[in-house]
């Protein structure tokens, strides 16, 4: 057996394990899922049924399914820009310090990596109207006490708030990284050329970091851990006892997928809510990249 | 005003932003260490501090059955991760092999399949072989993982060939050359990669809450969800039990910030 063979035949045995598992627990499941969305679910196989678009055109006219689209529709409009410019003002702030950066840095990037179970029931209970610390800091500062996740019109604004708060750490550590990369000769030749600090950002900082923006543009947007579209643990756990409540304005698409598939176990109907959401992503991550892309150079 | 001046004018946000960030910390742990008359009187300090309620949580709540799940959980599934992507990743950046592009491409694609997307056909699949309410159920999904490949593959390919061959020279096979030559080098990726991956796991929730419903096989945050979900106002126990599922992450992310702040800034992709 010649040398290549050999050293062919070792790299398929390091392999066959590891390409196993991506093929029977990722691929073939994301086809099932898609073939799942054409189907009506029941715990007896026998009694399943191919029922072609019927799900999808269910979807069309399911009210509550529809809030929760027009719910995403905001969550991204605060959310996102929120995560993205406040990380962005705070690498900005942290750059410009000399003392305390790498204590400012830990402590905003902390509420990143802990649990948003742990993190949510905190703040729920912070949020309460009556037992509330917020509230209490409200009426100590002489200002009327406020609903915030009891209410329709605060509920999602504050979900998105505290969406914002968790994240906004690991932005600001894209943003820092960015930032830290530009060489200071390009700065001294735009103090040369008359250039003030606005028009040192502008000129100089953001075409240089545009790269960085449209990262955590796209991961904010879409990404599996911590992108809007994928709200869900922080959205049950404000509200456990009416998730997506009140009167659905808090839902989010993944939890209505969660509800429909594990609660009512209509899991073909779930599969159909998951697989518009795969396609949303794509398009979605694929319009930002070129909507950005293009504006580079300035 | 002198740029002294403006620069210490820049500490205000961030003191503030400071205090917004840790506050909610600070409130959750001063809560879990009040009796319950003190959660309706709205005492800022706790008047008498008390460890009752770990004691009520861990001794007649199953927080420490929960706890141990989670990190048998993110053990196991950061071990088998650490594992197979450093082999997948070096047979992608320093073996050759008829497929390999082919390979490449399948394991890139599965980097796009959300999550939410799998979690129907695998709780079908854990219905049908029996994996629900079992560790195996809560685990399989997180065995490997494509970023953990494309980030091993990335550091593998510093490692220059000659050392591999000098490897073979000495007539090490080619699992010797991985396990002995490589996979030492690797030793600050390894580190990052298993940090970041036991904290994702320890902080999974969809779909460990899908695939388990008995209380004995819970992870600590989906322990923590349901508890608090029947606890009503006893906000004492469910800021105990959440201090505890945070304390883990934050041990971590102290020992580790480095590490931990590196990979995400090198990689940027975890996202």
């Amino acid at each position: 057996m010649s040398l290549a063979r050999r050293r062919a035949l070792w790299a398929y045995t390091f392999i066959l394990v590891p390409l196993a598992i991506f093929f029977f627990f990722r691929i073939v499941p994301m086809f099932q899922a898609f073939y799942l969305a054409f189907t009506r679910w029941h715990a007896d196989p026998a009694q399943r049924a191919f029922v072609g678009f019927a799900n999808f055109q269910r979807l069309l006219t399911d009210t509550r399914f529809l809030q929760a689209v027009r719910n995403m529709g905001f969550y991204l409009l605060i959310a996102v820009p929120g995560q993205v410019i406040l990380g962005l003002g705070l690498a900005l702030l942290l750059q410009a310090i000399r003392r305390g950066r790498g204590f400012f840095r830990a402590v905003y990037f902390l509420p990143y990596i802990t649990p948003a179970v742990a993190i949510s029931w905190a703040w729920s209970f912070m949020l309460s109207p009556h037992l509330g610390v917020i509230n209490a800091i409200f009426r100590r500062l002489g200002l009327p006490p406020q609903p915030f996740l009891t209410s329709p019109s605060q509920a999602l604004p504050t979900v998105a708030t505290i969406v914002i708060w968790q994240f906004v750490g690991f932005h600001m550590v894209l943003f820092l990284v960015a930032l830290a990369n530009i060489p200071r000769e390009l700065y001294e030749a735009a103090r040369i050329d008359g250039a003030g600090s606005f028009g040192m950002f502008r000129y100089v900082t953001l075409p240089l970091i545009n790269p960085t923006l449209v990262l955590s543009l796209v991961l904010a947007t879409g990404s599996p851990t911590i992108g809007i579209l994928q709200l869900f643990t922080q959205v049950l756990n404000l509200r456990f006892y009416d998730p997506g409540g009140p009167i659905g304005s808090t839902a989010t698409v993944v939890l209505y997928m969660y509800q429909a598939g594990f609660k009512q176990f209509d899991l073909g109907y779930a599969a159909a809510v998951a697989v518009l959401l795969f396609l949303a992503i794509v398009a979605i991550t694929f319009v930002q990249y070129r909507l950005t892309a293009r504006r580079i150079e300035g | 005003m002198t740029r002294k001046a403006t620069r210490t004018f820049l500490y205000l946000p961030l003191l503030l932003g400071a205090v917004v960030m840790v506050f909610p910390f600070v409130w959750m742990v001063l809560t879990s260490l009040k009796p319950l008359p003190e959660i309706y009187t709205l005492s800022w300090w706790p008047q008498n501090p008390t460890l009752a309620n770990y004691r009520t949580i861990l001794q007649l709540h199953p927080f420490g059955r929960w706890f141990l799940n989670s990190l048998l959980v993110a053990f196991l599934t950061t071990l088998s991760m650490v594992l197979l992507s450093s082999i997948t990743g070096y047979t992608l950046a320093k073996l050759s092999f008829p497929g390999k592009t082919a390979v490449f491409v399948l394991i890139l694609a599965t980097m796009f399949i959300p999550t939410e997307l799998l979690v129907i056909p695998w709780y079908a699949m854990a219905v049908s072989y029996g994996w629900v309410d079992t560790y195996w159920g809560i685990l399989f999904p997180g065995l490997i993982h494509a970023f953990g490949v494309f980030l091993m593959r990335q550091f593998f390919f510093s490692v220059p060939d000659e050392l591999l061959d000098a490897g073979r020279v000495d007539g090490l096979s080619e699992f010797g050359v991985f396990a002995r030559v490589a996979l030492p080098l690797m030793k600050p990726a390894l580190g990052a990669l298993a940090i970041l991956n036991f904290v994702g796991n320890w902080n999974a929730f969809l779909w460990p809450l899908i695939v388990t419903s008995r209380r004995e096989l819970f992870t600590l945050p989906v322990g923590l969800a349901l508890f608090s979900g029947e606890a009503g106002v006893q906000w004492n126990l469910i800021t105990a039990g959440a201090t505890l599922t945070v304390l883990p992450t934050v041990v971590v992310f102290l020992l580790f910030q480095r590490a931990i702040l590196e990979s995400i800034a090198t990689s940027g992709l975890k996202g």
